[in-house]
């Protein structure tokens, strides 16, 4: 594909956000994106994650101090408009009094594309994003799933150095969004561009970052592979905000965790009176009750198809989540056995409650 | 049965009503066609009352086109960048520029015409062109042209817009012709003739601020209705109405048109 294979190199230096009004939006923050990398910021609303994302777009200036390079180029006082990105927005911003194909070949018309190149360029586009046939189209006849297609065979017309995407997905259904989440992914892979995805959703982190920065009030909690900030969150926030955990607090004797159910050995843990700890849902093996090293009673059962998800008291402090297979016959009431295997569990730092 | 009473009854009432307002219209365009008004329309009929208008007072019929016109240039050239800038800063300086620039509409227009003549008055050249009109109806009218184009502005979200055509390499003034002038098109008409009509309308500044040689067909008009047959005064006031109802009834599609987009 004549599109892949381009990008900028980006890295942003202590970039903090105060906004006029006193209210902090990022602490400074350094990062570094590297050339075709897809990197997700990931956070629930308020974190930062778009101010971020605005900062590397041009359209918001970082406190003084700050800088954001390209390719090791200071960026920091350029505009958007000569920054070389394309950019996908929530609402898409797509311009109403445009046809679609207007819309999709505007960047190269600022950029003075002559027109036998522009058609060209948008009908590779329209082809890639799947969307023929809507050229001649207004944007209020299109649905939102098309909209965003629209949206981003317009971002990637231009062949940007850096492609910034601000929930592209949020505005759509559930179904539609997963899937145009592969979609999405197939996509970004071809083109194989410099990816900045905001998102507060951890399903399209997972599947579209190579890296994921996990941000929490301003500022960056972790930054890792998908596999790293799932299998080992750097804290409790990380853990609860990805996928599903249970967050266990017990004393520690000797590399055992002391339970109410029973002990459980862990892989790393030094002796203290109240260690927290983090283990998945779908490490949790349902045994015979007598056998396995916890005992605990069945509280409740979900049964969600691919699984069931097993709540059950007495094992721990508070009660457990626990994805068992959906072949398990398990009542509640029932008292039964769990196994945990000692590197499913994740010692975390303890922090003060909030 | 009694809905129909009740219907026939509304029906009645709002035919009263409406006959109440368009009679006065009515009579008052009849007599600037009759010969003699005093002794009814069986005096006959005649067009030389309007022969006569056009005669005398031409001059300030094409005076009011011109300071309309004038008046819908400035405010498009000066509102419409007005009303983005004011959308884009938002904030409390932006709400409040807005209140200043809505305060004529709240002034009576006398008293903005002796603030006019207070301050630049005394600049004999420019106290006795129609420029000094203009500047009146400027400030009477901006509103109205700022205030229809902020309201667009809020329901397209167009800093999002402008944004989006930022990030595609839009420099700001291709960014205002492309993308921002097209959206906020429909804020665009309604005001402009809105300002149109208003300023050809205009009684209470203009008033004030012209002079024998500056009179505008409103000025026209009292000075018919003062001093002239009631009939001269009827058939301006005919003349009048065929200038002004097209623009009205465009003014009503052009709202319709928006409505069903």
């Amino acid at each position: 594909m004549s599109t892949a294979g381009h990008g900028a190199a980006v890295r942003i230096e202590a970039c903090g956000k105060t906004f006029a009004d006193g209210t902090r939006a990022l602490d400074p923050a350094t990062l570094d994106i590297a050339r075709g990398e897809t990197l997700v910021l990931l956070g629930p609303s308020g974190c930062g994650k778009t101010t971020m994302l605005r900062i590397i777009a041009g359209l918001e200036l970082p406190d003084v101090g700050g800088k954001v390079l390209f390719d090791g180029k200071d960026m920091t006082s350029v505009p958007i408009e000569r920054r070389n990105v394309g950019m996908v927005f929530q609402s898409y911003a797509l311009f109403p009094n445009m046809t679609v194909a207007d819309n999709i070949a505007y960047g190269l018309k600022i950029r003075g594309v002559a027109r036998g190149e522009r058609a060209a360029r948008v009908a590779e586009l329209v082809a890639l994003t799947n969307i023929t046939g809507l050229e001649n189209r207004r944007i209020d006849q299109l649905s939102g799933g098309q909209r965003q297609r629209v949206a981003l065979a317009r971002a990637v017309a231009i062949r940007p150095g850096i492609l910034l995407l601000d929930e592209p997905l949020t505005a759509l259904d559930a179904a539609l969004r997963d899937r145009l989440r592969s979609e999405l992914n197939r996509l970004l892979r071809a083109l194989g561009i410099t990816t900045i995805y905001v998102t507060h959703d951890q399903a399209e982190a997972m599947e579209l970052g190579d890296r994921i920065v996990v941000m929490r009030k301003g500022a960056i909690a972790q930054i890792g592979t998908p596999r790293e900030v799932y299998f080992a969150p750097k804290d409790r926030f990380v853990a609860e905000f990805i996928g599903a955990a249970n967050i266990v607090e017990a004393p520690v004797e000797n590399g055992v965790l002391i339970l109410p159910g029973g002990r459980l050995p862990i892989e790393c843990g030094a002796t203290t009176a109240n260690a927290t700890v983090m283990i998945r849902p779908e490490t949790i093996r349902v045994t015979e009750a007598g056998e396995g090293i916890l005992s605990g009673i069945v509280d409740s059962v979900s049964f969600i198809g691919d699984r069931q998800r097993l709540v059950v008291s007495d094992a721990s402090s508070k009660p457990l989540n626990v994805d068992a297979p959906n072949t398990i016959q398990a009542r509640i009431g029932d008292r039964i056995g769990l196994s945990i295997a000692p590197d499913a569990v994740r010692l975390l730092p303890s922090e003060p409650r909030d | 049965m009694r809905d129909r009473l009740i219907f026939t009854g509304q029906f009645i009432f709002t035919l009263l009503v409406a006959a109440f307002l368009v009679v006065p219209a009515g009579l008052s365009i009849s007599a600037g066609v009759t010969v003699n008004y005093f002794r009814g329309i069986q005096s006959g009929v005649t067009l030389q009352w309007v022969a006569q208008v056009w005669e005398l007072y031409a001059g300030t019929i094409l005076l009011s086109f011109v300071i309309a016109f004038a008046t819908l240039a400035v405010t498009l050239l000066a509102g419409v960048p007005a009303a983005y800038a004011l959308h884009a800063r938002g904030g409390r300086l932006a709400r409040i520029v807005e209140e200043i620039i809505t305060l004529p509409l709240a002034i009576p227009g006398l008293a903005i015409a002796l603030a006019l003549l207070l301050a630049y008055g005394s600049f004999g050249d420019f106290r006795r062109s129609w420029l000094f009109i203009l500047v009146g109806h400027v400030i009477f009218t901006m509103p109205f042209m700022v205030r229809s184009v902020m309201a667009v502005f809020a329901t397209v979200d167009i800093k999002t817009l402008d944004e989006g055509a930022a990030s595609l390499g839009a420099s700001p003034w291709r960014r205002f012709r492309d993308v921002i002038v097209p959206n906020a098109l429909p804020g665009i008409l309604a005001g402009a003739l809105m300002v149109v009509t208003l300023s050809l309308g205009e009684f209470n500044l203009t008033w004030m601020l012209h002079t024998p040689l500056t009179k505008t067909l409103p000025i026209g008009l009292a000075d018919s209705y003062a001093s002239m047959r009631l009939e001269v005064a009827s058939a301006y006031t005919l003349i009048f109405f065929v200038m002004i109802i097209p623009l009205l009834v465009a003014m009503q599609l052009l709202a319709d048109r928006d409505h069903k987009r």
